[in-house]
């Protein structure tokens, strides 16, 4: 229902404007960028950097337009000339206490204080004082935290917290020593920090960017020693356009062409990974479903949420699917199975992922994961590296993959979207289960961006109850429910908002956009529901080279050498974390 | 500082957390807990930080936030005894400086540390409100006055012989 309008003056002109709105929100309605730095749509209001200050006559200050309303008749100048010159000010001591090193910095070109430098017209340094120096943190394998970079404007916090309820950081010490750290000063390796690199997403400057591993692989690439090998998740094809200042579509032969150029000697597709994984994953659940094993089943993909599990979840470490994440699985098909038809040794193939995930580093580096995955880079280091290399990405001609491994269904493709795995599990469980043909093999219900989406599949007079999360948040959430209520069969669990989508390693947000945005994350799980519809395969266990892997190598799903291959398993971690208004099991 | 053992100090810590949290918003009562650890503990230890937050239902980055805040918590164990040195106007101009040169070389420590044998620890202060004693220097709860170097060398050494 819509309030009456009340009539507010942005610079002079009359508006008619909702009540119940801040000057932000009003103002962006009506077409005014008032910049902004601390503020988040998805985030609660924080009021810290004062970018986004307006004058508001009769107020004696001025206001944070992102935290007051709008009030009728209120007045409100946006670019007075000392509203501009108070804006430059506070953005000038924002960048005093910030290293003056852009042109050597990860973020150069694509961070939102050097825009926002730009946009205020700062042409000189007035305020010269001291700047805060620390080390960087560079202990864990997925995230480095430069706090010399870091403006305080508290992001990443309210991600880490808000969204994620990881709640790995905070500010700790006060005034000038203010920091954004772990509890007890800890490095991040040590920390409940479960790798998922949002921090890194909504982070404007560069205080959190993924371990970049772009030398070492540049260096492996050059060594003709190795045989080298890549793979790609599917939201890599959908995302790395973006990197590119395009809108996200599928950039599938382009990149496997740009990969060949790079070095590669073989490009396959983790998609074909996804399928191996479906087949495993569906028989796990139907032999779950039939007694032997714990209910509800949950997806075991995100690497992210495998640690959030350990040390937040420990209770339901059992109800967790043994497969390991097509990233994994991919690696130890390279390395046996692959490495055979090649009569090569295994030591001499290099397997890298490039993933949209910064906790996939993490996964890599676990120790029960064996054949790892050597190299991990993020769509965002790959796709500097195109660049770094010279190669005229995305207008080379296009290429296919590699064969063995390079073949996918649809159900594939769209592991990369929330409800993706499900989708594609519940394709191949449901032929398996009832030996008949699904009609309808696309599952709306549990598609979109809605946090918590649930939906019943008849199997053979049996309803089959299943939920999807997406958010390390929601997690913690349906997880809840199912302790006080266990009702469903299967659950999907992606520890990034979005899934894979709106993975921590997906490219920064462009020029104009705001990290995190819905509708981008739509347009790139769209494109993967696109890849789905016209492939001519659509289930996992149509995939002819998946089924040729099984009669060749794997015997059946499930066989004593799928589970030594292509199966893990989990432990309770320390630290244990904490979600508040969650209960506690110890 | 009271010198308990850890367990009968966990007790009463845990004793005193239940009764928090039976209040509107427990959580509010941090800080007041935070007080309770050190005063039992005399400093905040990582261990009992972690037993708060799994009894409160609160994070440790939160926990950890409050604590760095206030200069009043301590995050390392302090000595059995607890030196301040009066580093205000009056004692400075008095000779504080010279005062601190001696503590600082008779405790081979600085300011914020505490001695290897964890007899004392040292503060510094700014105004005890005894200007008319400066420079003076305040070891637990008791006030010296007019103190001169060859003076706190014995004071220390009094300390010792008590030990």
């Amino acid at each position: 229902m819509t309030a009456k309008n009340i009539a507010i003056y942005i610079n002079d002109k009359p508006y008619q404007v909702q009540p119940g709105q801040t000057i932000m929100q009003a103002a962006d309605l009506l077409g005014f960028h008032i910049p902004r730095l601390c503020y988040h749509p998805k985030l609660s209001l924080e009021g810290a950097c004062r970018v986004c200050i307006v004058e508001v006559e009769g107020m004696r200050n001025y206001v944070a337009s992102c935290a007051f309303p709008v009030t009728e008749g209120m007045k409100i100048h946006t670019n007075t000339e000392e509203i501009r010159r108070a804006r430059r000010d506070i953005v000038e001591l924002i960048l005093d206490n910030h290293p003056q090193d852009c042109h050597i910095c990860e973020r150069d070109s694509n961070c939102e204080l050097q825009r926002l430098a730009h946009t205020m017209g700062m042409k000189k340094h007035h305020f010269s004082g001291d700047r805060k120096r620390y080390e960087k943190d560079v202990s864990s394998v997925s995230v480095v935290r430069d706090p010399e970079k870091c403006i305080l404007c508290g992001r990443c916090v309210r991600m880490c917290s808000e969204i994620q309820k990881v709640h790995n950081l905070g500010y700790a010490h006060r005034g000038f020593k203010t920091v954004v750290i772990p509890a007890y000063d800890m490095p991040f390796k040590d920390s409940v920090c479960t790798a998922c690199g949002q921090c890194i997403n909504v982070c404007p400057t560069a205080a959190f960017v993924e371990k970049n591993y772009t030398q070492e692989l540049f260096q492996v690439l050059g060594d003709s020693s190795k045989i080298k090998v890549a793979h790609f998740a599917p939201s890599v094809r959908a995302a790395i356009g973006e990197a590119f200042g395009m809108e996200p579509k599928n950039l599938e032969k382009e990149l496997v062409a740009a990969l060949r150029k790079l070095g590669f000697d073989y490009v396959f597709d983790t998609q074909f990974g996804a399928d191996l994984t479906i087949m495993e994953e569906a028989h796990e659940l139907l032999a779950r479903i039939s007694g032997k094993g714990k209910l509800p089943m949950i997806t075991s993909c995100s690497s992210a949420w495998m640690k959030s599990l350990e040390q937040f979840h420990p209770d339901l470490i059992e109800n967790v699917s043994s497969c390991k994440s097509p990233m994994s699985m991919m690696s130890a098909i390279v390395k046996t199975y692959f490495a055979d038809k090649l009569q090569r040794n295994p030591a001499d193939i290099v397997s890298v992922g490039i993933m949209c995930c910064t906790a996939k580093k993490y996964e890599a580096s676990r120790p029960e994961i064996v054949p790892s995955t050597d190299i991990v880079v993020t769509t965002r280091e790959i796709a500097w590296m195109i660049k770094s290399a010279g190669i005229s990405f995305p207008n080379i001609p296009g290429e296919s993959f590699d064969q063995i491994m390079g073949l996918s269904s649809g159900a594939g493709a769209i592991f990369g979207a929330t409800g993706g795995v499900m989708e594609a599990a519940l394709r191949t469980a449901y032929e398996m289960y009832t030996g008949e043909t699904l009609e309808n093999i696309e599952f709306t219900e549990i598609r979109g961006l809605k946090g918590i989406k649930e939906a019943q599949v008849v199997m053979n007079g049996k309803e089959i109850r299943v939920a999807v999360v997406h958010g390390l948040g929601n997690t913690a959430e349906l997880l809840d429910r199912v302790r006080k209520d266990n009702k469903y069969h299967f659950i999907e669990v992606m520890g990034c908002p979005g899934g894979c989508v709106g993975g921590g390693g997906q490219p920064y947000a462009g020029l104009n956009a705001i990290p995190l945005d819905e509708d981008a994350l739509r347009k790139r799980a769209e494109v993967l529901y696109s890849i789905d519809r016209v492939k001519t395969i659509r289930r996992s266990h149509e995939n002819p080279h998946v089924q040729r892997l099984y009669k060749e190598f794997l015997g059946k799903p499930n066989s004593e050498k799928a589970h030594h291959l292509l199966h893990t398993h989990y432990h309770a971690k320390e630290p244990r974390g904490i979600i508040p208004d969650h209960p506690i099991v110890k | 500082m009271t010198t308990l053992t850890s367990d009968t100090a966990m007790d009463e810590l845990k004793a005193y957390i239940e009764t928090v949290k039976k209040k509107a918003r427990p959580e509010s009562y941090l800080i007041a807990i935070l007080h309770k650890a050190q005063h039992l503990y005399g400093y905040l230890d990582k261990e009992v930080m972690n037993e708060i937050a799994f009894i409160m239902n609160l994070p440790t980055a939160h926990i950890w936030g409050v604590a760095t805040f206030y200069h009043y918590f301590n995050l390392t164990p302090k000595g059995e005894h607890t030196i301040a040195i009066c580093l205000g106007t009056a004692c400075y101009v008095k000779g504080a400086g010279d005062l601190l040169d001696t503590l600082k070389e008779e405790l081979k420590i600085t300011i914020g540390e505490t001695t290897e044998d964890k007899l004392f620890t040292l503060q510094e202060a700014r105004c005890l409100g005894a200007c008319g004693l400066a420079p003076v220097i305040m070891i637990d709860e008791k006030i010296y006055g007019e103190m001169t170097p060859k003076k706190v060398v014995a004071l220390l050494a009094h300390f010792r012989t008590e030990k």
